[in-house]
């Protein structure tokens, strides 16, 4: 079992294969179960994630009215304009922000590594591919290589927003997505834990500050930017760019930082833009002075 | 290592809006459900740190009681759980707890009906992953990485060999075993961890051993 990134990448570049393979036999002996099995069980979660894009492209609205239109309000931009930073770019917004709308909505979703997070993987996986062409195998190996790295981090830091702050969740889907992205892309192993790196370290200290402790504003958003944060960082690494903070060191870093991180930002609604003038409005807006908080 | 499987990383499909709060609330009510083996009739759920803070913007409410009325994770219906549990006549009261616990996703349940009383501390550690901290008083320490079950059964001889033996025979190895009780002939616990993953059978099986009251399997 690999316990870090190092790890993972000398058992990948020492046996010739992809990062995805290495976490498909890990499983096949962890769960005892067979490589179809284990294949299927992925494939499921992929088509999860695809109906989930898109019902929220259809446009989706969350009981509370915070969130939800802005998928559709993206895509329809992108039919009539050429995005400033790109087609492949906003696309990995639009869908990214559709998963998570319809996470607020109540919708059905598949955690990636969390729900609060699980805008950024599909988001840049249906983005991604309508460039690279990839078999319906090679997304579902997306989604193997994306929880290899989850799973390094999950292991040594956390992945809970309440534990670690926005930079365990989100920070953590971004960089999964960078490394997925990288592999899909034809890059090697260490570029993927080199994209996953870069990713995390610009993701450092952000907290977890949901309004009114609902799971959409600045969510929803923070999605859209953790999928173009993943993205760019899949670009530079594949150009060769490299951390010169090994991946261990900036998940052990995170990690650290969300031990030190005030309770008030680690999804409590007592700080950030929960705090803010308008955040406490909408909360007292929603929750009414019945269920205004004693 | 707490993570075992990449499905606990990309997974659980659920119904949002968020992993620790809605789906791992969800996963402590069903494994509550379990271990009582019914539904019960009551429940008193306390809340600390962010659940306390935060429970009714992510559905940590309907989660719970959805976990309690056997659903799972991806269970459409746990949004009406509340009401579900009205009509079925549960009776069901939230308390929102200012003491400070070791985990911020902190659940105390005390379930029950005429017949029992069960009370179990749950934690939601991430990605929809739950662990059960406590049983009934007694403190579980559970090493997390492997498959676990436990027991609640009577202090009496026989129980322990009567379930080891039925683990023997599906050719289940332990991996590390604790038995603990309240006091000499009362109730007790076993809290076995074992190599590989339980099918329903053999935790059937378990349920019918000597001395058991009941079974219920932690993580897979």
């Amino acid at each position: 079992m690999f316990r870090n990134v190092a790890e993972l990448v000398e058992l990948a570049e020492s046996e010739g294969i992809q990062i995805s393979e290495v976490m498909i036999r890990q499983e096949m002996k962890v769960k005892e179960m067979s490589r179809e099995d284990v294949f299927a069980q992925m494939e499921r979660n992929l088509d999860v994630m695809e109906k989930a894009v898109e019902d929220g492209l259809k446009g989706v609205k969350s009981v509370s009215g915070l969130t939800g239109g802005d998928a559709v309000l993206i895509q329809n931009y992108m039919k009539n304009h050429t995005p400033l930073s790109g087609n492949l770019m906003m696309d990995a917004v639009s869908k990214a922000v559709a998963t998570n709308e319809v996470n607020a909505a109540m919708g059905t979703i598949c955690a990636t590594p969390t729900a609060g997070s699980a805008g950024c993987v599909p988001g840049t996986l249906f983005a991604v591919k309508n460039q690279l062409n990839p078999t319906r195998e090679q997304m579902v190996r997306y989604l193997f290589t994306s929880g290899a790295f989850g799973f390094v981090v999950a292991n040594n830091a956390s992945i809970s927003g309440a534990a670690g702050g926005c930079q365990a969740e989100v920070g953590s889907a971004a960089g999964m997505a960078a490394a997925a992205i990288v592999e899909m892309a034809g890059g090697t192993p260490s570029q993927s834990a080199e994209a996953m790196a870069i990713t995390l370290k610009n993701m450092l200290g952000l907290i977890c500050d949901p309004v009114a402790g609902l799971v959409e504003v600045p969510c929803v958003k923070r999605n859209a930017m953790g999928a173009s944060n993943a993205v760019v960082a899949a670009d530079m690494a594949l150009a060769g760019v490299t951390s010169r903070i090994p991946c261990d060191e900036v998940i052990d870093a995170m990690y650290q930082v969300g031990q030190r991180m005030p309770v008030a930002f680690r999804e409590t609604a007592q700080g950030g833009l929960a705090a803010t003038p308008t955040g406490r409005e909408l909360e007292a807006k929603i929750y009414g002075i019945s269920l205004k908080k004693e | 290592m707490k993570y075992r499987s990449v499905f606990d990383i990309i997974g659980p499909v659920m119904i949002g809006p968020s992993s620790s709060h809605t789906a791992g609330a969800a996963r402590i009510g069903r494994a509550a459900r379990h271990l009582f083996g019914r539904e019960p009739k009551y429940a008193h759920v306390h809340l600390y740190g962010s659940f306390a803070k935060t429970y009714k913007g992510h559905g940590t409410d309907v989660a719970i009681i959805g976990g309690l009325l056997d659903y799972d994770t991806d269970d459409t219906r746990i949004s009406q759980a509340l009401e579900t549990a009205r009509k079925n006549g549960m009776k069901v009261r939230f308390h929102e707890e200012d003491a400070h616990t070791d985990h911020p996703n902190t659940a105390r349940l005390k379930i029950g009906d005429d017949d029992g009383e069960l009370e179990l501390v749950g934690i939601s550690i991430g990605g929809g992953k739950a662990e059960i901290t406590e049983l009934n008083g007694f403190e579980l320490r559970l090493s997390g990485s492997h498959p676990a079950i436990l027991l609640i059964h009577n202090d009496r001889y026989g129980a322990i060999a009567s379930s080891t033996a039925i683990l023997a025979k599906h050719e289940i190895n332990i991996g590390r075993m604790e038995v603990s009780r309240k006091a000499q002939g009362e109730q007790a616990l076993m809290v076995i961890e074992v190599d590989q993953n339980i099918s329903d059978s053999v935790l059937n099986e378990l349920e019918r051993a000597d001395h058991i009251t009941q079974v219920a399997k932690i993580s897979d």
